[in-house]
């Protein structure tokens, strides 16, 4: 019954998006404004009803439902709770849900707390989002169903794939579709204002806040996923550019250009057209990652849910709306007028660039992604674009990036010199050139990586230091509290990456690795720690058996850790897993495996020291937190407040 | 239901990517083993190199580059009998031959082409001269309401 009401929730949730798509966009068009407000409390049913359909697949999953196709498919009765909640995304059919559940929510929190927006504006926002909500919907209700029900229930269910038996699918998905589907508002933002055809900085300065959202999420939601690939795949890799990762990483790096060029809009009146293109380009890569991921054209370790005919239905979505909506800004783009004036050496000219390099790295990852499929078609190879190529293809960019985005930061709108804007930044260069110098004499020779990445790493944090510092003029330290929460949200973003480089650089340079047959209780050397396997244990778990090691590590004769890596069998699923350990610190982690038994009485055992590994992902938290401190920020809220006066007349 | 669980387990071993004994006594020779791993990619898997997947035509194929390795092959030479047996798919850096040229060229390209444009772009922004042109004047609508937002 549960089950069917969901469904039911779910067709109705069509039916007023269908509603709400159509009504306030012609209310729009006339000028009528009951017709237009109608699109507001439609947002809000629409994600109530939406979550009513969620809700009622996450009871037939807690429950263990197995007359539910979908349940029996996914989950079994032995499964830890918490992987009974996380599992209800863990497949297409629900995470296809939870795709809408949230495009719902950002809808519903445009009507909620768009009060401030023009009618008109808001109407049409509310009316494309709607849009993107109904073809999804027909997406699920015709082709992916999640409520299909069994004749006759299943005694238990076929249980889920243990790699996503873990914490991390809990939060992963969540963060990263919030990103991704984040991301339409600033398309909903972008068609809108070309229906309007009104691109000023009030528009930029109210699309900046979602879009800013959305990165946030979607840096957090990578991160995760990164962390997670980190513990759990067994050799502690963080990043496989693997076409699913590469789908998330295209929308991030638009994104980011995106949030830079709306900086632009807001306080100069130029880069318009730009800034619309980057929008709906940035929310048609979150549709070819959906594609992606959702189709399986493109093999990858992700596609354990994936089903080639319904790619053809994203792919039908994804060419509606972006050839839409590039069709509508070729229409419009003639008139979107820049205003402001000034030269090429200045904040400006710096996000122009900033912006060149985002898009063209942003290109190459597509690029490289789509190859294979490229190459097949067009010369008949079947060939592989895997790390390497990215590495060098993608790297440039990124260098590039770091070393003018401290001076970019810092050179004043209009007009600036380089000369004159290094000036703040002596000490940052300084201090940044004897990082490279200790870490060229701390490294053993060979790497450029180690000392180039270090280098621009700290140059990024010392650079948003000194633009603190700058920022606070002859005040001192007074000022420093009362700067502009977006200060302090570029400050911290830019230092984050700063951090992630260091992490990123470090790691790939100084990893220790040690693979050997270890005896119980025998110690071994690596990198400068002991590390003894003092036993191994079959331990059962709630719905698998674990052989569980017991490893101490120790340090001149002190002990550092206590380690227990773990190699765990899912019998339904008869699927092996490892469960590295890990031994977490500032400076390095200690990455601990166990593998199988050797004929000669000792087992496998892979040893890593990773040096910096932390900083990575600490790194993305500074650009999230970053991102949030500068959502916090008082000017978004006087903006928002600037224009309530001038709401719409009510409806006569 | 015990005995099975240890079927399974026989059965279903995770065997960890790079195994101790398929490993060269030489750290020379087995590092450079480890290099040319990294760029091949597991025909059987999904997406991951010989160097970290378990699958056992992996397994083969890493014993078979040590053994080239150990006959004195380079490391160009140890890719190309790869790739002879099991086609370019199996190089995660492409080779820059015929259509190829264009995944390697592309990015390049595109930052000329871009950075030529955004050149022009900022061109055409520069200030006149010292008089620039004064912005429009405000229209009364905007006035009154740059006046309402001033009030607060």
């Amino acid at each position: 019954m549960i089950a069917e009401l969901g469904h039911f929730a779910l067709i109705l949730a069509f039916a007023v998006s269908l509603f709400q798509c159509s009504i306030p966009l012609y209310g729009a068009h006339r000028g009528w404004p009951a017709w237009m407000e109608a699109a507001r409390p439609a947002a809000v049913a629409q994600f109530g009803l939406v979550g009513i359909a969620f809700a009622a697949l996450t009871v037939a999953f807690v429950t263990s439902d197995f007359s539910v196709v979908l349940v029996y498919e996914n989950s079994h009765s032995a499964k830890p709770m918490l992987y009974k909640f996380s599992g209800v995304w863990g497949n297409h059919e629900g995470s296809m849900l939870l795709w809408v559940l949230i495009l719902s929510l950002f809808g519903a929190a445009a009507a909620t707390f768009g009060a401030d927006l023009p009618p008109s504006l808001r109407a049409r926002v509310l009316a494309v989002q709607a849009a993107i909500g109904a073809a999804f919907y027909a997406f699920i209700i015709f082709t992916s169903n999640p409520f299909m029900r069994f004749d006759v229930a299943p005694f238990d269910g076929r249980d889920l794939n243990p790699l996503l038996q873990d914490p991390g699918l809990a939060f992963h998905p969540p963060f990263l579709y919030l990103g991704y589907v984040g991301l339409s508002m600033a398309f909903s933002f972008a068609v809108a204002a070309l229906l309007e055809g009104r691109v000023d900085a009030a528009w930029a300065r109210w699309v900046r806040p979602w879009t800013l959202a959305a990165w946030v999420f979607l840096t957090i939601g990578i991160a995760l996923g990164s962390w997670w690939a980190y513990y759990e795949l067994g050799w502690g890799g963080f990043w496989f550019w693997d076409p699913v990762e590469n789908a998330s990483f295209m929308p991030w790096l638009l994104a980011a250009a995106l949030l830079h060029s709306a900086i632009v809009v807001e306080k100069r009146e130029v880069l318009k057209s730009w800034t619309i293109l980057l929008a709906i380009m940035a929310f048609g890569f979150s549709l070819i990652g959906t594609f992606i991921v959702r189709s399986g054209v493109l093999t990858s370790v992700h596609s354990f849910a994936s089903d080639p005919s319904r790619g053809v239905f994203i792919l039908g979505i994804l060419a509606v709306f972006v050839g839409g909506a590039l069709t509508l800004f070729a229409g419009r783009a003639g008139s979107m007028q820049a205003k402001g004036v000034f030269s090429p050496i200045s904040r400006e000219g710096a996000l122009v660039v900033n912006n060149i390099l985002l898009a063209v790295a942003a290109f190459v990852v597509f690029i490289g992604t789509v190859w294979p499929l490229v190459a097949e078609m067009a010369f008949g190879r079947k060939l592989s674009v895997g790390a390497p190529f990215f590495e060098k293809a993608f790297t440039p960019f990124m260098l590039a990036l770091a070393l003018i985005l401290p001076i970019g930061a810092i050179i004043p709108w209009k007009r600036g010199q380089i000369a004159r804007a290094l000036r703040p930044l002596r000490g940052a260069v300084v201090l940044s050139i004897a990082v490279m110098l200790l870490v060229f004499a701390v490294s053993t020779g060979r790497s450029a990586l180690a000392v180039i990445g270090a280098g621009l790493g700290s140059w990024l944090i010392f650079g948003a230091i000194a633009e603190l510092w700058f920022r606070t003029g002859s005040a001192g330290l007074s000022r420093l509290s009362r700067l502009p929460r977006a200060d302090w949200g570029k400050a911290f973003a830019h230092a984050g990456m700063g951090v992630t480089f260091i992490g990123i650089s470090l790691l790939m340079a100084w990893q220790v690795e040690d693979i050997r047959t270890a005896r119980i209780g025998e110690p071994f050397e690596v990198g400068g720690y002991q590390i003894t396997l003092d036993a191994v244990d079959e331990v059962p778990g709630p719905n698998y058996v674990s052989t569980t090691a017991t490893m101490t590590v120790a340090r001149d004769g002190r002990v550092v850790a206590l380690l227990h890596p773990e190699k765990r069998v899912y019998p339904v699923q008869a699927m092996p897993t490892t469960e590295a350990a890990i031994d977490n610190g500032f400076f390095r982690d200690i990455y601990l495996v166990i593998g199988d038994p050797q004929q000669d009485g000792g087992w496998a055992v892979r040893s890593y020291i990773k040096p910096f590994a932390n900083w990575i992902w600490v790194g993305c938290m500074l650009m999230a937190l970053g991102g949030f401190i500068s959502l916090s920020d008082r000017r978004y809220r006087v903006a928002a407040g600037a224009r309530r006066r001038s709401v719409g007349v009510p409806a006569e | 239901m015990k005995r099975l669980l240890l079927i399974l387990m026989l059965l279903a071993t995770p065997s960890l990517a790079v195994q101790p004994d398929e490993m060269l006594p030489d750290p020379a020779l087995e590092t450079r083993a480890r290099e040319i791993s990294k760029l091949l990619r597991c025909p059987v898997c999904q997406g991951e190199t010989i160097d970290e997947s378990n699958a056992p035509i992996s397994r083969d194929l890493r014993l078979y580059v040590r053994e080239r390795l150990v006959a004195g092959d380079s490391d160009d030479q140890v890719l190309d009998a790869v790739t002879d047996r099991f086609g370019e798919f199996v190089l995660f850096e492409p080779r820059a031959t015929g259509g190829n040229l264009i995944l390697y060229l592309a990015g390049p390209l595109m930052a000329l082409l871009a950075a030529f444009l955004g050149w022009r772009f900022l061109l055409s922004r520069r200030p006149a001269g010292p008089q620039a042109d004064p912005p429009a004047p405000l229209t009364p609508e905007e006035q009154s309401r740059l006046d309402e937002i001033m009030r607060r």
